[in-house]
């Protein structure tokens, strides 16, 4: 508890957070890379994940895929591509996008698989295309699940945003790091209680916005509909079980 | 491919060390939850604060909860009973949801049944109430195991021993062979245990695969809901 004590000293000196190497700049260079990791892991997950959701075809790879990302450990994958890469941002940018890029996957078909099928019919038979259909029905009503799914990747990507400092990068594992060199305890203590607190914000972020757009009118109103309660909890169970 | 074969022994110690890491992690997740999950069905005004709660645990990123958790505890942070302890936890975090629900999917005609033909309440649990959660909680556990072994790697990075060692090696010594086989270990490892996992189920529940009762109990969930 002591530890504790003296590692909560450390955060409220000002030196602690000032100048270049401090800990605002720390948390914002963190909060870049989870930015950037989570936006290009959307980018390549989201389009490919609604079209297998949508066209109900390559389930099975993207659940073996998932699998697969799920088994391979982070800091493997990290030090592997910084061998190669050399030190510096690339390597912690690839294996957080590998990392995170299914889970954002996972919960992008399961969200589009939640919707009601007798929803995408109605849809269909007023003469919806294709394309309406996703953009207009599956998107917005599948919306919870692949928020789910881009709020895990935010998660996972905070977690190993943290090596990102082993292999020479930025960010709050610098100083956990340093602390860990230098066998400072309260320096390392500290910085992990920044990055805990950074983690659980983000998490309460994602927890706000999804609780408020279940309040705007026509996004996931008929998948809370009787019958479909039970559907949307197995795909979720499936989703994380993925 | 030659450093592989040359460190033949040193990467079997290594498997061994990760496997005494994650096995505990994984058995006290399963076993800690079946408690709390049944106790967050029986009381409802538990079920929501549980299931947040735990939940809430699953997004502390792993390397601050192996740094933070020898201040709680008094352990010296290379410790490997911190790392057996926050896999516990996210073992928990992700296991008690799972149960809860599984649990909470047994339909009430068949608990009322048991009662009727006699059954306590204990009894009623571990032979009616748990075999029938079965498949589901397996589930859970196989996510739970696979989870755990590829997160004891990062613990390396803090000196405890285990195939995230040769991560940090092959990193620091500049040796491909080394991180290349790490890697090819833990995730035939997670294999090798979801099998295991996946056999005990079939051995455990073997009502599960006779084909013949199969679409019967399948109609009989339809017309239940």
């Amino acid at each position: 508890m002591t530890n504790i004590l003296e590692a909560l000293e450390w955060l409220l000196t000002a030196d602690a957070w000032s100048g270049p190497g401090g800990l605002w700049v720390r948390s914002l260079e963190h909060l870049g890379y989870t930015l950037i990791a989570l936006g290009i892991s959307a980018v390549i997950a989201l389009p490919l994940g609604l079209a297998i959701g949508h066209t109900r075809k390559g389930r099975g790879i993207a659940i073996v895929a998932t699998g697969a990302a799920r088994a391979l450990p982070t800091l493997g994958l990290l030090t592997l591509v910084a061998l190669f890469t050399g030190i510096g941002l690339t390597a912690p940018m690839v294996a957080l996008v590998v990392l995170a890029a299914p889970s954002v996957l996972a919960g992008a078909y399961a969200g589009v698989e939640s919707v009601n099928q007798a929803t995408v019919d109605a849809a269909r038979a007023q003469g919806m295309s294709g394309w309406q259909v996703l953009t207009r029905v599956e998107i917005p009503l599948g919306l919870p699940l692949i928020l789910s799914g881009l709020r895990l990747a935010a998660l996972q990507i905070i977690a190993t945003a943290t090596l990102a400092a082993y292999v020479g990068a930025g960010g709050l594992g610098r100083q956990l790091f340093l602390g860990l060199q230098t066998y400072d305890y309260s320096v390392m203590l500290g910085a992990s209680l920044v990055v805990i607190l950074l983690a659980i914000l983000v998490d309460a972020a994602f927890g706000l916005t999804q609780r408020l757009l279940r309040r705007v009118p026509g996004l996931a109103g008929p998948g809370t509909a009787p019958g479909t309660g039970t559907r949307s909890r197995r795909v979720r169970a499936n989703m994380t079980a993925n | 491919m030659n450093w592989i074969l040359d460190n033949l022994p040193r990467i079997g110690e290594l498997t061994l060390a990760h496997l005494a890491l994650s096995l505990p992690a994984v058995i006290i997740a399963f076993v800690l939850s079946i408690p709390l999950a049944w106790g967050a069905n029986r009381v409802r005004a538990l079920r929501e604060p549980v299931l947040t709660g735990t939940g809430l645990l699953y997004a502390v990123p792993s390397l601050p909860l192996f740094i933070l958790l020898p201040a709680l505890i008094g352990t010296s942070v290379r410790d490997p009973l911190n790392v057996v302890i926050a896999l516990s936890i996210f073992g928990l975090a992700l296991m008690v949801r799972s149960a809860a629900e599984a649990l909470d999917a047994v339909t009430d005609d068949v608990r009322t049944s048991a009662t009727a033909i006699g059954f306590s309440g204990v009894g009623r649990f571990f032979t009616v109430e748990l075999p029938l959660a079965g498949p589901a909680l397996l589930a859970g556990v196989r996510v739970v195991c696979v989870s755990s072994i590829s997160l004891v790697s990062v613990s390396a990075v803090l000196g405890v021993s285990s195939l995230g060692s040769l991560f940090t090696d092959g990193f620091a010594r500049n040796i491909i062979g080394s991180i290349v086989a790490g890697i090819l270990m833990t995730v035939v490892l997670a294999l090798i245990c979801d099998l295991l996992l996946v056999l005990a189920g079939r051995m455990l529940m073997p009502w599960q695969h006779s084909r013949r009762r199969r679409p019967l109990l399948a109609r009989a969930r339809e017309v239940a809901a």
